[in-house]
């Protein structure tokens, strides 16, 4: 599968998924089961993909310090209530300084 | 009445546009970060036009720099699209009415942002006010964005240097944060589901990554919600201090 395939199914399956909503039979998605599962899949598919991308380098894994460093300096500034965009940019300059200095 | 109304529907957009023009913004680091895991700049800019919706992006863009996976890699973007369908669900009676191209048009713009916005708001004109000001402010904003982002990162030989491989991973924590906080209208026993739904989504993760090729470990994560779905009530009581202490 070269990498445009991707790009093209991600593409129109994300599209779809969300049409499907719109125009769905509602029986099948108001299912209280399915509900439930579609409120919690993302928190443990975000949570899969912080810990790999994090921590996974291929099918190794590996303590990368200066990302590690930006994912923790990304967190402090949650916990002090920093907007969206100044806790991606607090994040990428920890990780780059930390890189710059050799940790 | 009228004014009333009226006003209603100027909050939404004002709303609509704040919320659009602050995460429109983050395109760019959509646009870095799928540079940096080896997406062209024209593949970034298809899927912030045609599949936007950004995890799912984000989610694609690092399987690619993982280096392949691509079939469970696309599986995961789809599987973190699944919530979008949610959306139009609860969407769907404020939204309804125009033809069938309008439809079409609409469903682009149901994700994250616009829900949330839309479903603030106190009744049906206001909803659609939010829920199309930010679709609009949003749409324009993150493609935008993400063409600069991808042509200011295709310039730089080494993204790492400026440490924008954390872009991605930080923009999970972002969204997952909430959640994992909880709030007043949450329980506190699903605040504790959702912190071992988190745990555990992490955990199925990295212990899979070693044996199976990359994009599948995430999709096995999926398997913790179902888990923690299925567990009685009072079960989670126990890991609640527990995930308490690690948070």
């Amino acid at each position: 599968m070269s990498v445009w395939w991707a790009v093209a199914v991600t593409c129109v399956g994300c599209y779809l998924l969300k049409l499907s909503g719109l125009a769905a039979p509602r029986r099948v998605l108001e299912h209280p089961g399915v509900r439930r599962f579609a409120a919690l899949v993302p928190v443990a598919l975000l949570a899969a993909l912080i810990a790999v991308q994090t921590f996974g380098h291929g099918q190794q894994l590996h303590l990368d310090g200066a990302r590690t460093a930006g994912l923790a300096a990304a967190v402090l500034a949650l916990l002090f209530r920093a907007p969206f965009l100044a806790v991606l940019v607090i994040a990428a300059v920890v990780t780059a300084l930390t890189r710059y200095f050799g940790m | 009445m009228h004014d009333e109304i009226r006003h209603d529907r100027r909050a939404a957009i004002r709303d609509g546009l704040g919320v659009g023009i602050a995460v429109g913004v983050s395109g760019v680091a959509f646009g870095a970060a799928a540079i940096t895991a080896g997406l062209s700049v024209p593949q970034a800019c298809a899927l912030s036009l045609v599949a936007f919706t950004g995890a799912s992006q984000f989610a694609l863009a690092g399987v690619v720099a993982g280096g392949g996976g691509l079939v469970a890699g696309t599986a995961g973007a789809l599987l973190l699209g699944v919530r979008n369908s949610f959306y139009g669900l609860r969407l769907a009676v404020i939204l309804e009415g125009g033809g069938r191209l309008r439809r079409l048009l609409t469903a682009q713009g149901v994700i994250d942002e616009t829900t949330a916005v839309a479903l603030a708001q106190p009744n049906a004109a206001a909803a659609r006010a939010g829920f199309f000001t930010t679709f609009a402010a949003v749409y324009l904003m993150w493609n935008l964005t993400t063409l600069l982002g991808a042509l200011g990162a295709s310039q730089v030989s080494d993204p790492a240097v400026f440490g924008l491989d954390v872009v991605g991973p930080a923009t999970f924590v972002a969204l997952l944060w909430p959640r994992l906080r909880g709030d007043e209208r949450t329980p506190k026993a699903e605040t504790a589901r959702i912190r071992l739904i988190a745990a555990g989504g992490a955990a199925i993760a990295l212990a899979a990554t070693p044996v199976t090729a990359p994009g599948v470990p995430v999709l096995l994560a999926a398997t913790a919600a179902l888990v923690v779905m299925l567990l009685p009530e009072q079960s989670t009581e126990p890991e609640q201090n527990a995930e308490e202490a690690s948070a």
